[in-house]
């Protein structure tokens, strides 16, 4: 077989794209949702340390898909930027849109570069406004396309499948419960079978325009998580008033701390804070280095299966 | 903002792949956002341009004391620091209310002594320096690490600080590991030296740390503790001329900030005023403050 002399540039960018997709739909999928407080993450994710949504800055969230090394490269590069400019002019001149076309450019010209390889990753970034017209969700793509989305949108594994289950099942203005439990079914019907995903498959997060904090971006994680997919009575409420300054973004609220605090948390008017999990705090922490140490090899692997058994594939 | 950025997106290294966040963003490797402001643009470090001046002319010793008293208290559960709220420039009162004490992050306070400037840009850069980190990484630094990175970028003020425009501050904050509120203490070379039970920086600390030490006892609650340092604060501005006492006119009270397990909590401006209008109705009869046994 002789080399090729000339490759058309629409075979080139062809290949490179069908290598792209082929690869971010082997992972699992990730979904984000408007609801009635803000904006809603979910993703299907077994592992408790490797996170597939962050926190990029006050009022916007980042969620990828796709191979972990690069999207994670571009969160840290994303929080840098927002950083900088919050630092630079103020926090409230961070928005989606600028990071979205930040973002944009960069896939776009690490796509269109003819040595590398184009990374295999398709992100979300979203913003809460302080009403729902204000919400925006951006979608981008492996190449630098940008969309902005209304409602829903899904990204990695059977996106396809996922949002046409979506199409039927999601309801504008929905309470926190209702949200979550329209996605993680949408998201278990990525196949021929249906999967019901339970919360330790799960990875989810939300923007909380009610937050009183700036930071409005809140992991829901344990006990809280659980009531919130079992539909039982209480649990939106809980959701939603465990959301003073004691709150902590970005890390684990501990299982059975969360929704003990959840449950005896202040009421928005009187001011105070709500009880922190300080406990489960510092364990979560020691148990990030244990497992961050032990599966680097593979990390794809682990974020679909949870173990780091490398053969199989999620 | 000029320099380097001007008319482009910050970002934009020339020469290197990647659009709008190739360089610098993209190739960083640091969790401290210090450290990454200094590689991409050093100029965006507070009083950097200033530094870049050349000397102000006429060199002022290191250990002048700087116009401001702050106190900071241990308490079981918790800590606890105040600030008083005048600005000095020269003879003048540059300004009535200004704040001194500022939450670093969730679970620690900051409070500044110091040229103003600079003093708050610094906290403003300390604030995202915290943030920046827990983002990064997924986890809040220990309380150690904190008070340390507080440490070097005060030691990077070096140069300002022998031409005059030191910054000194008071860093305390709640250990979530021990369960116990702790206090450092700065020089302007950026040594760090831990505190215990109470401390106080700025021009009236002298006075102020005399009052706390009649009045300090390691089982307050956060009530009391915030009525000794009121109280020392009083006993400062009473000496000192750059401290301000309480301006019940206009009703300009010291900060007051707690932290505890369950976060940074700025005392609200009612009640900081109860106890301000106890302690100064109280001066009424005893103005020198409350009378300690002789034994």
């Amino acid at each position: 077989m002789t080399t090729p002399f000339y490759v058309s540039p629409e075979q080139l960018m062809k290949d490179r794209a069908d290598y792209v997709r082929k690869n971010i739909a082997r992972g699992g999928s990730v979904a984000v949702l408007n609801y009635d407080g803000g904006i809603l993450f979910v993703a299907e994710n077994r592992s408790r340390v490797l996170h597939k949504i962050s926190e990029i800055y006050d009022r916007v969230g980042f969620a990828a898909a796709g191979k972990y090394n690069e999207f994670e490269n571009l969160r840290q590069a994303g929080v840098r930027l927002a950083d900088t400019r919050g630092y630079l002019y103020d926090r409230r001149d961070v928005s989606a849109l600028g990071l979205a076309n930040a973002y944009a450019q960069t896939l776009g010209t690490i796509f269109s570069e003819a040595g590398g390889k184009p990374y295999e990753v398709e992100l979300i970034i979203a913003e809460v406004g302080d009403r729902p017209e204000q919400d925006q969700i951006y979608r981008l793509t492996y190449d630098g396309s940008v969309a902005d989305a209304h409602g829903f949108v899904v990204i990695g594994g059977a996106a396809d499948e996922v949002s046409r289950v979506l199409e039927g099942s999601y309801a504008e203005g929905a309470h926190l419960g209702a949200a979550l439990r329209t996605a993680v079914a949408a998201l278990g019907r990525d196949g021929t079978e249906t999967r019901e995903l339970s919360p330790t498959q799960l990875e989810v997060a939300v923007l909380d325009r009610s937050r009183k904090r700036d930071r409005k971006f809140r992991r829901l994680v344990g006990a809280q998580l659980s009531r919130l997919l079992a539909d039982e009575p209480g649990a939106d409420e809980a959701a939603v008033s465990d959301n003073g300054n004691g709150d902590n973004g970005t890390g684990d609220g501990g299982d059975a701390d969360g929704a003990d605090a959840a449950a005896s948390a202040p009421t928005a008017g009187e001011g105070g804070t709500a009880p922190a999990s300080g406990g489960g705090k510092s364990g979560a922490k020691s148990g990030a280095s244990a497992e961050q140490g032990d599966i680097l090899d593979d990390i794809d692997d682990v974020l679909e299966d949870g173990d780091d058994e490398a053969g199989s594939r999620g | 903002m000029e320099g380097q950025g001007a008319g482009r997106f910050p970002g934009q290294a020339a020469g290197t792949g990647g659009g709008l966040m190739g360089g610098a963003f993209m190739q960083s490797g640091t969790s401290s956002f210090t450290e990454f402001l200094a590689a991409y643009n050093p100029e965006y470090l507070p009083g950097r341009r200033m530094a870049a001046l050349g000397r102000t002319g006429g060199s002022v010793p290191l250990d002048l004391p700087h116009g401001t008293t702050i106190v900071a208290l241990t308490f079981p559960g918790g800590v606890l620091m105040a600030g008083d709220r005048r600005a000095t420039a020269g003879n003048m009162i540059a300004q009535r209310d200004i704040e001194k004490v500022f939450p670093a992050d969730e679970y620690s306070v900051v409070g500044i002594a110091g040229t103003a400037g600079i003093a708050v840009e610094m906290v403003k850069l300390f604030q995202v320096e915290l943030e920046h980190y827990e983002k990064i990484e997924g986890v809040e630094l220990s309380l150690d690490g904190k008070a340390n990175r507080l440490a070097t970028m005060i030691r990077g003020n070096l140069g300002l600080a022998m031409q005059g425009l030191a910054v000194v501050p008071l860093f305390a904050g709640y250990d979530l590991e021990s369960g116990e509120g702790r206090i450092f203490s700065y020089d302007p070379v950026g040594g760090q030296y831990p505190e215990h039970g109470f401390f106080s920086v700025g021009s009236g600390s002298v006075f102020a740390r005399g009052a706390l030490k009649k009045l300090y006892r390691s089982d307050l609650d956060a009530t009391g503790a915030a009525t000794a340092a009121i109280q020392a604060l009083y006993d400062a501005a009473d000496d000192d001329s750059a401290t301000g006492g309480p301006d019940l006119t206009r009703k300009i009270y010291p900060v007051v900030a707690v932290v505890t397990e369950e976060g940074y909590r700025r005392l609200p401006e009612d009640e900081v005023s109860v106890l301000v209008h106890e302690i100064v109705e109280a001066r009424y009869g005893s103005p020198d403050g409350p009378q300690a046994p002789l034994r």
